[in-house]
């Protein structure tokens, strides 16, 4: 598979645009990786996924939402909903006032924000590196990490986008009792 | 002109254009079937259109064409030219017919006979097989007769097309969703624009922005109207897939459609029209038994089906209802056990509406297990999801044994609407205009806050309003402490039961606000109906007022662990006045509808007279009576009373407090200890008295009852819910009637053996043993109360039982719950029996 001409050139930290179409992944070709920083945690989403990448736009709470949902912000005249990979991933709360990247992904047609501390470059990842999720990592990584990658510089975890965004009808049915 | 008229001929106008080009076109492939059917289609409704609008000369002209356009299409003859031309004169005629009755209303005065002939003689040419294009034979034949006589007229024609008023043109959906868009977009900029003038003081944009905006206004307005439909085009098919259906499953079904010309917006039609499809199949086929399964669950062999929409606020509520079996709830609770939707400990928890609602679960079951099981089912959650999709909720009631009733309630469009941004905890949120009733400003000179414990309530026109307060219920803010001296704003809403104030902290502006519906994430929120963006760019969420009475627990009826205890329950709540009196902790419950006002008097304009307390009340001296012990209260406070009043005759109770109005579902203790009350209550989960107001009234009015000089009708009540009798009895005694209970039919007819005689009788309908359909035949069929008119008192009405009942015997069909119907319904019967004795 070969992705978008666009993609290639993405810079570390792109302007905002369309990222492109969404594309299928093949598991065993070279694949284009985002990384993304989660509390210290280098992550990865597949760039065919990445919508936009926006920062510091502002979050309106939603009441009653359920955990991990973060609020909703305006893309452009579109209302997005907010998802806090932190949250999602069990790891402490951001700071208030930290610096906030939104990574902007389609799920069943519907666009979300990943809420992320700091977006990198993005890798081209071969299958060499890839291992599966080792079982000794906590249940939130392990429901939400498809792969992890050996890099020289570290390991990085591929995030599967529609886990994260698969918000149980349980979890939202039992926050409003 | 006639509507009807100007229509047909817009629209035959455009059918007519079209036909000269299919003509052309079948002249140059003369075996192209799908051309033919097209022109056939069309000459076919011009035809049907003016025979049914009486324009009987285009109809012989239309006729002819047609029949020979017939036997083209079939096969039966080849194309020829000369027919072709025919046709072609014939369209000509049609049209020059069609300018006669633009400019004078009427068909012009003509004579088309020979192009009927010619029509006709083209019909008799030589069969398929030998037609060959012979044209030049037969053309000049053909072409010279039509030229000769509509020749002059054709002028005519001509002279019309450009005149005649084109009523409507077609604008493909895709155009009209776009300048909806569009509009939509602009609102926003336009918001946009308004919010950034508002800092400024005089701007020279302020004239021009103001244009804008309300031009802006219009043109929304403008293109919403566009794009509304009625609702009934959603059913066009509905009555066509249900006889299908009927035959094809051996039931008989009836489809009884109301309310089809409430109107919504089209896409919200289009996105509507699948589930509601859905739905009916789902109803026909699972919902409704067959006629022998229902013969003997007593039931009349055919089922129905009715359908009714109404709007209600800013939405739309559809309602499908059959009179099948209803849901088997135990086997919804299995299965979902069984799917593994639920733990059973939870499912246990649940009451039957909740677990009625595992069918919209995706994965509670595939077509097959729930058609043996549920009855109920198939592809339910595709129902919900695409309902709620567009920001609708789906809801169903079920008895089984009776029926089913989906309700869906839908935005009237997805687009705009009018909204009050309105502050709690800091954030904001808008609430829909359409369903706020009224703003008041509490605290600071406003209206004040009362506290029920730690329920807020507001006193509005005499009115217990119950309080909401959003930030609260939100879990934004700690809720207000009891008894504190709240400020704010409260929203009087209109949920989609009870009307219920909504406590928040400011209230800014009414802005117009593109819906948006929620993240399905966020679908499962009953606070919110949708999201918006505002004009200075954030997202706020969009308050759905009958959610949030739900969440609140306002209107709907709560579960009462209790009423499964005792038995009698009742299945409709009925409204009751909560109060206290007579320094009683215990509150005291009424229902509502037997007192006319609540009063609350100055202590000192109470008077003795004929050493009882009065008071001049509306012109005249009302007697007061206290529950219980009583003094006069001291001078400059307040007496609250309960005004009771039948003709011009008034008593006042006095009462300590008056507490709430409730909405409740209620099951009565009933005792016989205390004098003046029926028994006890669990009321919104506490304990209360329940009034037995014909005591109180007796004793402060002995005449109360006796006010009549002739024999009191005499009425029979055969109920066999205790909480109903003690209801209607007080209220029927009342009102003048001498009144008998019984529990049950058999009682009743041992009534009838030992001879008593009754102007009229009330009967339940549901009841164990001999129901109340059974009881009516017994009655009509022999004895001394043949002819004695029957009501049929009832809490659930279908169409179909009312039928049913009135074919057997019932002079007439009320709801259990209004008093005021029940009088009425009484008072009718009896003085139509007496006219006619």
């Amino acid at each position: 598979m070969s992705a978008p001409a666009t993609l290639a050139t993405l810079p570390a930290k792109p302007a905002r645009g369309d990222a492109g179409k969404p594309q299928r992944e093949a598991a065993d070709e070279p694949r284009l990786v985002l990384t993304l920083l989660v509390a210290g945690r280098l992550c990865g989403i597949p760039v065919p996924r990445v919508r936009d990448v926006l920062r510091g736009e502002q979050i309106a709470r939603v009441p009653l939402a359920p955990p991990g949902v973060a609020g909703v912000l305006n893309l452009r005249g579109r209302i997005v909903t907010a998802v806090d990979l932190r949250n999602r991933l069990g790891l402490p709360e951001a700071e208030p006032g930290a610096p906030r990247m939104s990574v902007v992904v389609e799920h069943e047609n519907e666009l979300y924000s990943l809420l992320a501390d700091g977006v990198r470059e993005v890798l081209t990842l071969t299958g060499e590196e890839r291992e599966d999720a080792p079982a000794t990592l906590s249940d939130a990584w392990r429901e939400h990490a498809s792969a992890v990658h050996r890099l020289q510089e570290g390991l990085l975890i591929e995030l599967d986008t529609d886990r994260l965004l698969a918000f149980g009808a349980r979890a939202t049915a039992d926050s409003r009792r | 002109m006639d509507d009807l008229i100007s229509e047909f001929l817009a629209e035959t106008n455009e059918a007519l254009a079209e036909l000269d080009t299919a003509l052309v076109d079948l002249e140059r492939a003369s075996e192209d079937a799908e051309i033919l059917a097209r022109i056939f289609r069309m000459v076919h409704s011009v035809k049907g259109t003016c025979g049914f609008l009486g324009l009987s000369r285009l109809e012989a002209v239309a006729h002819a064409a047609e029949s020979l356009l017939g036997l083209y299409r079939d096969g039966d003859i080849a194309v020829s030219p000369s027919g072709v031309t025919a046709v072609l004169a014939a369209i000509d005629t049609i049209r020059m017919i069609m300018a006669g009755i633009a400019e004078t209303g009427v068909e012009p005065v003509g004579d088309d006979s020979a192009l009927v002939a010619q029509l006709n003689a083209a019909s008799e040419e030589q069969p398929a097989a030998e037609a060959e294009p012979v044209a030049a034979i037969v053309a000049p034949v053909a072409a010279a007769k039509p030229v000769e006589k509509p020749a002059e007229e054709k002028a005519a024609a001509q002279h019309g097309d450009s005149s005649m008023p084109v009523q409507a043109i077609r604008v493909s959906l895709p155009v009209l969703d776009e300048l909806m868009t569009l509009a939509s977009e602009l609102v926003l900029v336009r918001n946009q624009l308004l919010q950034v003038a508002r800092g400024q003081t005089d701007t020279p944009f302020a004239a021009p922005l103001q244009r804008l905006s309300r031009i802006t206004s219009d043109l929304q307005e403008g293109v919403m109207k566009t794009r509304m439909q009625p609702v009934s085009a959603a059913w066009a098919k509905l009555p066509r897939l249900v006889r299908d259906l009927g035959t094809e499953l051996g039931k008989r079904i009836d489809l009884v459609q109301s309310g089809g010309d409430t109107e919504l917006d089209r896409q919200v039609l289009e996105l509507i029209k699948d589930p509601l499809t859905h739905m009916v199949r789902n109803s026909a086929d699972h919902g409704l038994e067959t006629p022998d399964i229902r013969r003997a669950a007593g039931k009349v062999a055919h089922g129905t089906i009715s359908l009714s929409a109404r709007q209600e606020g800013g939405r739309i509520v559809i309602e499908l209802a059959d009179d099948g079996r209803g849901l088997n709830i135990a086997r919804i609770r299995s299965r979902a056990i069984e799917r593994g939707l639920a733990t059973e400990a939870a499912v246990a928890a649940m009451d039957d509406a909740e677990a009625a609602r595992f069918i919209f679960r995706p994965g509670f079951s595939t077509a097959a297990a729930v058609t043996a099981v549920s009855g109920r089912g198939v592809g339910m959650d595709v129902v919900r999801s695409n309902i709620e999709r567009i920001g609708g909720t789906v809801d169903l009631q079920t008895v089984e044994g009776q029926g089913t009733t989906l309700i869906i309630r839908i935005p009237l469009t997805l687009a705009i609407i009018s909204g009050l941004v309105v502050q709690a905890a800091n954030e904001r949120f808008a609430v829909p205009q359409a369903a706020v009733v009224e703003l008041v400003r509490v605290g600071s000179g406003g209206a004040s806050v009362e506290w029920l414990d730690d329920a807020p309530v507001m006193r509005l026109r005499g009115q217990l309003l119950p309080l909401v307060q959003l930030g609260a219920l939100l879990g934004l803010a700690a809720p207000h402490e009891s008894g504190s001296a709240a400020q704010g704003f409260v929203a009087v809403l209109q949920g989609d039961t009870a009307r219920f104030g909504l406590f928040v902290d400011g209230v800014f502006d009414t802005e117009e606000i593109v819906v948006k519906p929620v993240a399905p994430i966020l679908r499962d929120l009953q606070a919110f109906s949708g999201n918006t963006i505002l004009g200075d760019g954030g997202v706020i969420m969009i308050l759905d007022p009958a959610g949030l009475a739900r969440m609140a627990g306002l209107g709907s009826a709560r579960k009462e662990t209790a009423a499964a205890v005792t038995g009698t329950v009742e299945e409709t709540g009925s409204q009751l006045l909560l109060f206290r009196a007579g320094g009683q902790a215990t509150p005291i419950a009424v229902p509502l509808g037997l007192i006319a006002r609540l009063e609350a008097l100055r202590s000192d304009s109470i008077e003795t007279a004929g050493n009882r307390p009065a008071v001049q009340y509306r012109g005249q001296l009302m007697p007061l009576l206290p529950l219980g012990p009583w003094t006069q209260p001291p001078a400059g406070s307040t007496q609250h009373l309960l005004v009771f009043q039948d003709g011009n005759r008034s008593l006042g109770l006095m009462v300590d407090e008056i507490l709430d109005v409730i909405e409740e579902r209620l099951v009565l203790r009933p005792s016989t200890d205390r004098a003046g009350f029926l028994g006890a209550a669990v009321i919104a989960g506490r304990a209360a008295d329940v009034l037995d107001c014909s005591y109180w009234l007796r004793l402060g009015d002995p005449h109360w009852f006796g006010k009549t000089e002739q024999a009191a009708p005499r009425v029979l009540v055969v109920e066999d819910s205790g909480f109903f009798r003690q209801l209607v009895v007080p209220a029927l005694t009342s009102a003048g009637y001498e009144v008998a209970a019984c529990g049950e039919p058999s009682e009743a007819l041992k009534l009838r053996a030992g001879g008593a005689m009754f102007d009229a009788i009330l009967s339940d309908i549901e009841m164990p043993g001999m129901d109340g359909f059974g009881f009516i035949a017994e009655l009509r069929r022999e004895g001394i109360w043949q002819k004695t008119p029957v009501v049929a008192l009832t809490s659930r009405i279908s169409p179909a039982d009312k039928a049913r009942g009135l074919a057997l015997g019932f002079t007439d069909y009320v709801g259990k719950f209004d008093s005021e119907r029940v009088l009425g319904a009484l008072a009718r019967v009896i003085s139509t029996v007496k006219e006619a004795a």
